[in-house]
């Protein structure tokens, strides 16, 4: 999947599903500490990725998912 | 409302049998969980499809991660996505502590503890999209008083009132409750095992005089379960006819 193409319906889905202000939403931005979303959000987070591109992932790597830009790196990681 | 997806562990006999029906009765659908007595969930099945609810059965070791996985998806595909779970599925294996091997104390944590967590960990995925969510783990007196020859049982039942606690304080915010509910003496298959005179001996020492039934503990699950219980999250309601005052 294109890199531009995944940005840009990770952040529609942050805006959109969790409410985040989209001038905050860079690849640097971590969830926790800069866009307060709190250790359950993530996961919620992580579900709606899930669900968005129709991808898996596992408990052991979704711990090392703390930016936007891990999150983007690991859905073009499964889609190809 | 759309109508709610119910899966209640070892929903074929006993607690979990009288469970299944109330909340069927209650107007959820019904997966009803079994190990190996798939006749016993069947006819569970039948009751709930004759009084005009509907029903599944599944048949799972909700101790194993994968069968447990498995077991959601083929509900999820039959009924739609679990937003009640009731956690009711548990063996005894008693033994005095100095007596209990490592596999009977083994064997009954995983399938009283271990499956509790595995089964809420799975469920909580559906209840969290879905933004509401019931989780009622079946406890037992035994877990809050113990019990000589349950080292085991006590222990699993007292993880699973503080498994509540703690996963509670985790999704109280999205809509989720989840609690216990501690069975005193009732009269099941597992106390009918202990004999008639054990079972008198029991009941003169309950405030309400005899031992409680299925029924009894299905009401308050069925609470528990319902909306009106929203604001309720984190508790253990003991029912016991008082044998614990």
């Amino acid at each position: 999947m294109d890199r531009s193409d995944v940005e840009t319906r990770m952040k529609a889905l942050l805006v959109g599903e969790l409410g985040l202000e989209a001038d905050k939403i860079n690849n640097d931005a971590r969830f926790e500490e800069d866009l307060e979303v709190d250790s359950l959000g993530v996961v919620e987070l992580l579900m709606a990725l899930e669900d968005e591109f129709g991808v898996e992932i596992p408990d052991d790597e979704a711990e090392s998912i703390l930016t936007v830009g891990s999150a983007v790196e690991a859905v073009i990681a499964k889609t190809g | 409302m759309t109508q709610r997806v119910a899966l209640v562990t070892g929903g074929s006999r006993g607690i979990g049998r009288a469970i299944a029906i109330e909340l069927a009765h209650q107007g959820c659908s019904v997966a009803v969980n079994y190990t190996a007595r798939a006749d016993a969930a069947e006819e569970v099945v039948a009751a709930i499809t004759e009084a005009g609810g509907t029903a599944v059965a599944v048949g799972a070791d909700v101790s194993d991660a994968d069968a447990v996985a498995t077991m959601f998806e083929a509900v999820t595909e039959k009924l739609g996505r679990v937003t009640v779970l009731v956690n009711n599925a548990g063996i005894t294996m008693d033994n005095l502590t100095m007596r209990m091997s490592e596999e009977e104390f083994d064997r009954v944590i995983a399938v009283n503890l271990k499956a509790t967590f595995l089964c809420t960990k799975t469920a909580l995925r559906g209840m969290l999209r879905e933004k509401w969510g019931r989780i009622v783990n079946i406890s037992s007196v035994a877990g809050i008083s113990g019990n000589p020859g349950q080292a085991n049982y006590a222990a699993s039942k007292a993880g699973v009132i503080a498994m509540a606690k703690s996963v509670a304080k985790e999704v109280g915010s999205r809509g989720i409750t989840v609690n216990a509910v501690a069975p005193g003496f009732i009269a099941t298959d597992m106390t009918a095992a202990l004999g008639d005179e054990a079972n008198d001996a029991v009941a003169g020492s309950i405030a309400v005089g005899r031992l409680g039934t299925p029924e009894e503990i299905a009401a308050a699950v069925a609470f528990l379960a319902s909306d009106a219980a929203g604001y309720i999250t984190g508790q253990t309601i003991v029912v016991d006819g008082g044998l614990a005052l």
